[in-house]
């Protein structure tokens, strides 16, 4: 610590320099942690899906229905605990760019297969009690002011109501809470037993089932199980790992994960350049002054460890400025109004820019460090 | 019966020489000195003589290509480069000519520079450096950068920073080389203090007759070889 006022006072000598470089790591690492959280949300849970959870849609894609019948087969099936289904509603809320998933479940079943949901008990009470009931999440609640009392009116684009009618009603009597901070705060649900007596077509059919196995580690024979029973039907199955269909459905947009790891390599390998002639040149600049502190007593190691302190000094405060900057940023919100229904920061990935601060103060410091450690004092007191 | 004052510095034999590709330069070529404990010895001579790779040679700056150099009974040119380091923060305060001081810090921590390798606290190290600054003369200036100083000020700075350990030996090189007639006097009125008040040994490099004239020995440096006569 002794030595931390003169890593400062040579990081002051500079001021322009040193703050421009500041300003550059720091746009860097808040780069790096809202891209981090888009890239989060559009893996859409992935890392969050439950390891004991499958999904199981009809074989060739996820649109086509299958029949509510298969839900007490898949019960039945060994190694299987239970079963819920779901079906995709995609209906319209004032207007189109109001984009949130909207579906019809069984509420007791759904609420027991997502523990993460989080309901009162006067709440759930009230779902199971109110036919056209429906909960929100808290995230689109506060989005649209909705309260538990109001009616909310949506539109529909598939299931049109018996008649032709195109607007539904729900009752809203819940607004829930996710456990976690990847759990879906954005979902509207509502009673299936309501929608499939109003639809128009298509009763006894739904979108696909979540089910739980008893044993994670038997998961893919669970799965085998399941796709074996329903083969050779006139609507078969693709049962799948809940984090495997995720992923499915994210990669639809294209493969968000590279694309953003892409920008965000390029991006630090521009820093590191940036953070690393700063580096040479502060040690340049000062071959004079390093052999004299050589000569009056300081080792070569303790000269490498005041370059690499720097280094580390002036990409920790710009690394950590740009991750916090990058929290807040990611904290006041969702940027694109609900399309991305899970965006906060995840915890593995603001420890991961703290290990890459680490990281790039270690390479931008480490040639200018040895080539300090290595000047031989009689020489250069003769520059 | 005479006392003899024992030698701090010995150095036996020592030649120098510099590797410009493949060319190399023989700088000092058996050279010997003997420095008994408290004495201010000038060395001069020509540019290119030698005079400050003697210097470095006895403040364990350089190595020699042979023979040896003791300083205080400790064969310098044997140590390894992490002890020698230490040997110098004990051993050697260093005045240079253009006083490289720290620009971005304050005469006060210029010159707690080298008690930073000690294990003294922090207010240790602050009244120690102040002392430092008391003796050369510039304890109202000890919060001034080296730029606000004049150069005879800095370089009092240096000499502070030079003693502030309480160094065995002081190598000066060229002290007075880069100021005025009258801040040379006063450098040298200091020098020569420490040297007859405070006992320290004393090595300066010196081109100055007059500067010379302050020693209590002058020594002459030709083509490697010492001699107590000037060949000019």
């Amino acid at each position: 610590m002794k030595y931390l006022y003169l890593v400062w006072s040579n990081l002051k000598r500079k001021k322009i320099r040193t703050i421009l470089t500041l300003l550059s790591i720091m746009v860097a690492f808040m780069l790096f942690a809202y891209l981090g959280a888009i890239k989060q949300a559009f893996s859409q849970g992935v890392d969050v899906a439950g390891l004991d959870r499958l999904i199981v849609r009809h074989k060739i894609s996820i649109i086509q229905m299958l029949p509510q019948s298969y839900e007490s087969r898949i019960e039945q099936i060994e190694g299987i605990e239970s079963a819920v289904h779901q079906t995709w509603f995609g209906g319209i809320y004032q207007k189109p760019s109001n984009f949130f998933a909207q579906m019809p479940v069984d509420p007791q079943e759904y609420l027991d297969m997502y523990p993460e949901i989080l309901l009162s008990a006067e709440e759930r009470e009230a779902w199971l009690a109110t036919r056209s009931g429906a909960i929100a999440g808290r995230g689109i609640a506060d989005r649209f002011g909705w309260k538990t009392g109001d009616r909310i009116p949506i539109n529909a684009t598939v299931w049109t109501r018996k008649g032709g009618e195109r607007t539904w009603e729900f009752d809203l009597v819940g607004i829930y809470d996710g456990a976690t901070d990847g759990t879906d705060t954005t979902q509207f649900l509502f009673r299936y037993d309501f929608f499939d007596e109003s639809r128009q077509y298509g009763q006894g059919q739904v979108g696909w089932y979540t089910v739980r196995v008893s044993d994670p580690e038997r998961a893919a024979e669970a799965a085998a199980l399941i796709d074996a029973e329903f083969a050779n039907s006139p609507a078969e199955t693709k049962a799948e790992a809940e984090g495997a269909f995720l992923q499915g459905f994210a990669d639809q947009i294209g493969n968000i994960a590279f694309i953003m790891t892409s920008i965000i390599a390029a991006v630090f390998f521009t820093m590191l350049l940036v953070a690393g002639n700063t580096m040479a040149y502060a040690v340049r600049e000062r071959t004079n002054e390093l052999a004299v502190l050589k000569a009056i007593g300081f080792t070569d190691r303790s000269v490498l460890g005041l370059v690499l302190g720097e280094s580390l000094v002036i990409t920790g405060i710009g690394g950590g400025l740009g991750l916090a900057l990058g929290w807040l940023m990611v904290s006041a919100g969702d940027p694109t109004n609900g399309q991305l229904p899970i965006f906060f920061l995840p915890l593995g990935h603001l420890l991961t820019g703290v290990v890459l601060i680490g990281l790039m103060a270690l390479i931008a410091g480490i040639l200018p460090a040895l080539q300090a450690q290595r000047l031989r004092i009689a020489d250069a007191l003769r520059r | 019966m005479t006392t003899q004052t024992p030698e701090i510095v010995d150095v036996q034999n020592v030649d120098k020489v510099f590797k410009r590709g493949s060319e190399e330069i023989h700088v000092l070529g058996g050279l010997n000195l003997n420095i008994p404990d408290g004495e201010f010895l000038a060395l001069m001579g020509p540019s290119g003589s030698g005079k400050s790779t003697l210097l470095n040679l006895i403040g364990g700056l350089d190595r020699p290509s042979q023979g040896s150099v003791v300083i205080g009974g400790e064969k310098v040119n044997e140590l390894s480069d992490r002890r020698l380091a230490s040997w110098r923060a004990r051993h050697i305060g260093l005045v240079f000519q253009f006083y490289n001081l720290m620009p971005v810090l304050t005469a006060q921590k210029n010159v707690e520079l080298p008690l930073l390798l000690t294990k003294l606290s922090r207010s240790e190290r602050k009244k120690r450096a102040a002392i430092a600054l008391d003796i050369v003369g510039l304890s109202h200036r000890t919060g001034h950068y080296p730029r606000t100083l004049s150069g005879g000020e800095q370089q009092r700075v240096g000499i502070a920073r030079a003693i502030v350990t309480d160094p065995t030996i002081l190598l000066c090189d060229e002290p007075t080389g880069d100021l005025d007639r009258k801040s040379g006097d006063e450098i040298l009125d200091l020098l020569q203090a420490l040297n007859r008040e405070q006992g320290k040994t004393i090595v300066m490099v010196t081109h100055d007759i007059h500067a010379a004239a302050r020693a209590t020995r002058t020594l002459y440096l030709n083509k490697g070889q010492l001699s107590t006569e000037s060949l000019d």
